[in-house]
């Protein structure tokens, strides 16, 4: 049995199980996120999916939708409340989009021109952090991690290695990596593994990949970010489908 | 540098601790526990053992590590002391106390000493605010620092002697309590709820607790009766009954008090739980700051079981069988929220976690699980004797019965009073004796900012709640000052999951320092109002939805006491280029005009 949420007056169908997220991307209703990816388990740490939903604010890509439930999504409160996250997340890190390898394949960078930030605004924290090039081939720069969890999801869920985790608390929060050295050329992670491509910015990269696709012609190039997650969504539904994995 | 001290047997010391918590990867936090105590700090080669023996991946023992400020994976001294600082042991003079501590024994804070003997930090409220200034050596609790006692201390610590042959009038805790009511004033006998819920029944004894209406004594004030029908209700394998003795708010150390004195009406309100929800196990979550109180806590739950009133068969009836385990936290002011303290039960990081489901659907391992204050627990006791007519005669009808408050600050009489709900912020300032206040912070830095206009409020779910913070500020205080500390202490206590908390913390810590230090402006009022919204609406829990309260309140209540501070200018560069050059200046020893910026 289907039933129904309303999202900005739109009526959006939804399955038992679903979460407000899940309804909405099915439907083509685009909710601007970072920390979600259709494939893997909900997280719910960035906070850009926050909706009103009948009349309190709730995280999209966690809470479950449930009948008549009335969402207010694409309101230019909320965006402006979004940007204002991205901009957080920006001056958190060391962000160097111009000479960054992932720059025009960055989610967040690609957040940041979707909900039109013209300025990080905050105080940038300049915070000390490692970079950790001991992989043969691939090479992370936690400058740029935005803790949204997607290599730790994936790695645990998919890869079954559980090559990251979370350690340190509040500001101090930070990846970590599975081995007594703390070095990811100590554990088993490999290049084909799933968490070596999730990684919604720079801070997990491929070696030697550098360029291959110039500037001009990366993802966020040629698309923004709504599309580019309605299309992830997509893919995801088929791979589910009946001839899909 | 210090050396990493020499860790022979590790593996081997590693090994009996697991196997004695039977390598059970929900004891993760006591192994942790232990550890620390023993080698004074979390060695990377034990991360590795713990995560061998208990089977997890190593990253998640070194994430539970990494995330509780009572363990560290640097080595600590052998000696760790740590000064309380909330905002009372402020006013009673702490960082002096400190400044001096280090100068005796050449310290700095944060760091351990040359020959690893001594570390010594500040660290939040720790609950002694009735008798600060307080500080904990080696997790016991001194009390009332002075100089002497500092001189005192360095000394014992000089001489290597072991904390545990320290004079005890230094460890003193004393309870200060200072008016009772209903709760504390009539005499319980251990055993007499159980009795009255056994010979009622446990649907009727639920009526007599709807009856009641008791509501939540840990600050969110929900309906105990309801929430106890939703855990029954709830489909599961097992029920678990869960204390919540965090007692993290800053300002707040009544369930100090109800655990040292009335221990027993605590254990039986969740006995009584038990027997109404068909729950078999129960747990304390007792603060890391409390951990003085453990054995004692131990022998209670021992007498009671030898008096028939937890184990098998509870005063003889059969298949009534509750048992209760104490579980110590480590320094974690986000463990107060009940998920977050599920999470912490599990062995795991203090992350609060996705609702819904509640914990009354999915709580402890997944199955229903009540969690409750001390006071409720307590209350529910109290109901269980003498039912829920009897305690909803007191307070008002939307807040019934009585509330403990922890009272501190700028008074006289310091301690515990326990009121009718309903009772006027200038009634409990008459009665300890508190004849300059200017304001008063009701249900710490989470709570509200009273100024002196509003002093006619009263305590209660409807004006004016609180799980029992009292601070009193007296006229002549500094009310930045006060909001600069709470600023800090959320900054430090955010567990950092989600974006708005872990930043607007930060930023907004950082903003009031600017103000503070004379550099502000009104552009930076703005932002902090715009900081506060943000944390309010976006963040995932209830601590960076309320982490703006104080600042908000101080810029709607005292404006005075930021505006003097502020620069005529509107924008002050955040980045101070001749504070900069400190660093140079100290290095090459000058400080004359021309070493300066213009
Ligand atoms: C950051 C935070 C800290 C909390 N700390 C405590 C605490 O120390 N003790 C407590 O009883 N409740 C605390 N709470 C409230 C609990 O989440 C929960 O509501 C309470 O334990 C329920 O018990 P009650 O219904 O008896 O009040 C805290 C909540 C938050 C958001
Ligand atoms: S490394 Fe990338 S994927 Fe992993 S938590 Fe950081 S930002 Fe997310
Ligand atoms: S609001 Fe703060 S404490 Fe709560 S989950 Fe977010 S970061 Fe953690
Ligand atoms: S996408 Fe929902 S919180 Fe990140």
């Amino acid at each position: 049995m289907t039933s129904t949420i309303t999202i900005d007056g739109k009526t959006v169908p939804f399955t038992e199980g679903q979460t407000i997220m899940d309804a909405a991307l099915a439907a083509k209703v685009y909710i601007p996120h970072l920390c979600h990816d259709p494939e893997f388990k909900p997280h719910g740490s960035c906070k850009l999916c926050v909706v009103e939903a009948n009349g309190r604010n709730v995280t999209s890509c966690t809470m479950p939708a449930s009948p008549d439930m009335v969402v207010i999504n694409d309101t230019p409160e909320l965006n402006e409340d979004r940007r204002a996250l991205v901009q957080m997340l920006f001056v958190e890190g060391n962000h160097i989009c111009p000479a960054c390898e992932a720059t025009g394949n960055c989610q967040l960078q690609a957040a940041g021109y979707y909900l039109r930030m013209q300025s990080p605004h905050f105080m940038h924290f300049y915070p000390p952090r490692r970079v950790d090039a001991s992989h043969p081939d691939i090479f992370l720069d936690l400058n740029r991690c935005i803790l949204c969890e997607l290599c730790v999801r994936a790695s645990r869920d998919i890869d079954k290695k559980n090559v990251f985790g979370i350690s340190g608390r509040g500001i101090d929060s930070h990846l970590a990596v599975n081995s007594e050295s703390g070095r990811l050329g100590d554990t088993d992670m490999a290049v084909t593994d799933k968490a070596a491509h999730v990684c919604p910015t720079g801070a997990i990269l491929i070696k030697r990949k550098g360029y291959t696709v110039p500037i001009g012609q990366r993802i966020f190039d040629q698309k923004t970010l709504r599309e580019f997650h309605l299309e992830q969504q997509k893919r995801v539904e088929s791979e589910d489908g009946p001839d899909g994995g | 540098m210090m050396q990493p001290p020499d860790l022979p047997d590790i593996e081997q010391q590693i090994a009996i601790i697991c196997q004695r918590h039977g390598c059970e990867p929900h004891r993760l936090l006591q192994i942790l526990i232990d550890v620390q105590e023993m080698y004074c700090f979390i060695p990377p080669e034990a991360i590795t053992f713990i995560a061998r023996h208990l089977n997890l991946p190593r990253v998640n023992v070194e994430g539970a590590a990494g995330f509780y400020s009572f363990l560290s994976l640097e080595p600590a001294g052998r000696y760790r002391v740590l000064f309380s600082d909330n905002v009372t042991d402020r006013m009673l003079g702490n960082e002096e106390l400190m400044r001096h501590f280090c100068n005796r024994l050449w310290l700095e804070p944060g760091k351990v000493s040359e020959d690893g003997l001594i570390s010594t930090n500040f660290t939040s409220c720790t609950g002694m605010c009735d008798q600060g200034p307080t500080a904990l050596i080696n997790g016991w609790p001194v009390t009332r620092l002075s100089k002497e006692r500092i001189d005192l201390i360095a000394d014992l610590i000089l001489s290597k002697s072991p904390v545990s042959d320290w004079p005890s009038t230094l460890f003193e805790v004393n309870d200060n309590i200072r008016r009772t009511d209903r709760l504390l004033g009539e005499p319980f006998e251990p055993g007499s709820a159980i009795r009255a819920t056994l010979m009622r029944g446990a649907d009727a004894t639920l009526g007599e607790l709807k009856l009641s209406r008791l509501r939540g004594r840990g600050g969110a004030g929900y309906a105990t009766a309801d929430k106890w029908t939703a855990c029954r209700d709830s489909e599961g394998t097992a029920r678990y009954i869960v204390c919540n003795a965090d007692e993290g708010e800053p300002g707040t150390f009544k369930d100090r008090v109800l655990l040292n004195r009335y221990a027993d009406m605590v254990f039986e309100g969740m006995t009584v739980g038990a027997r109404l929800l068909g729950s078999t196990k129960g747990f304390l979550y007792l603060r890391g700051e409390y951990q003085y109180l453990l054995k004692k806590l131990e022998e209670v739950l021992a007498r009671r079981c030898e008096a028939r009133l937890l184990g098998t068969d509870i005063l003889g009836e059969p298949g009534f069988d509750f048992d209760i385990e104490i579980h110590l936290g480590a320094g974690a002011y986000i463990c107060g929220e009940e998920s977050a303290l599920i999470e912490s039960l599990e062995g795991r990081r203090g992350k609060p976690r996705n609702r819904p489901p509640y914990p009354a659907q999915h709580g402890y391992l997944d199955q229903p699980t009540v969690v409750n204050n001390v006071e409720t627990f307590a209350c529910s006791a109290m109901i269980a004797v003498h039912g829920g007519k009897w305690f909803g005669e007191t307070g008002t009808w939307e807040s019934s019965g009585s509330k403990i408050l922890s009272i501190a600050g700028d008074c006289t009489l310091p301690g515990i009073y326990e009121y009718p709900f309903g009772v006027s912020v200038r009634e409990i300032l008459q009665d300890c004796a508190a004849e300059e206040a200017y304001a008063v912070q009701v249900g710490g830095p989470s709570g509200i900012l009273v100024s002196w206009k509003e002093f006619e409020r009263s305590i209660s779910f409807d004006d004016l709640p609180t799980a029992g913070a009292f601070t009193i500020f007296g006229r002549g205080r500094d009310i930045l000052e006060a909001v600069r500390n709470y600023a800090h202490f959320f900054a430090h206590e955010s567990c950092g999951f989600c974006t708005p908390c872990r930043v607007g913390t930060q930023l907004q810590k950082k903003l009031v320092d600017k103000i503070a230090d004379g550099h502000g402006t009104a552009s930076d009022l703005e932002e902090l109002k715009h900081l506060g919204h943000l944390m309010r609406t976006m963040s995932h829990c209830g601590l960076g939805h309320t982490a703006p309260n104080p600042v908000l309140d101080m810029l709607e209540k005292f404006p005075g006491a930021y505006e003097q501070k502020l620069t005529s200018l509107s924008f002050e560069p955040a980045f101070d280029l001749d504070a900069a050059l400190a660093t140079a200046r100290r290095i090459t020893g000058r400080d004359d005009p021309w070493a300066h910026l213009p």
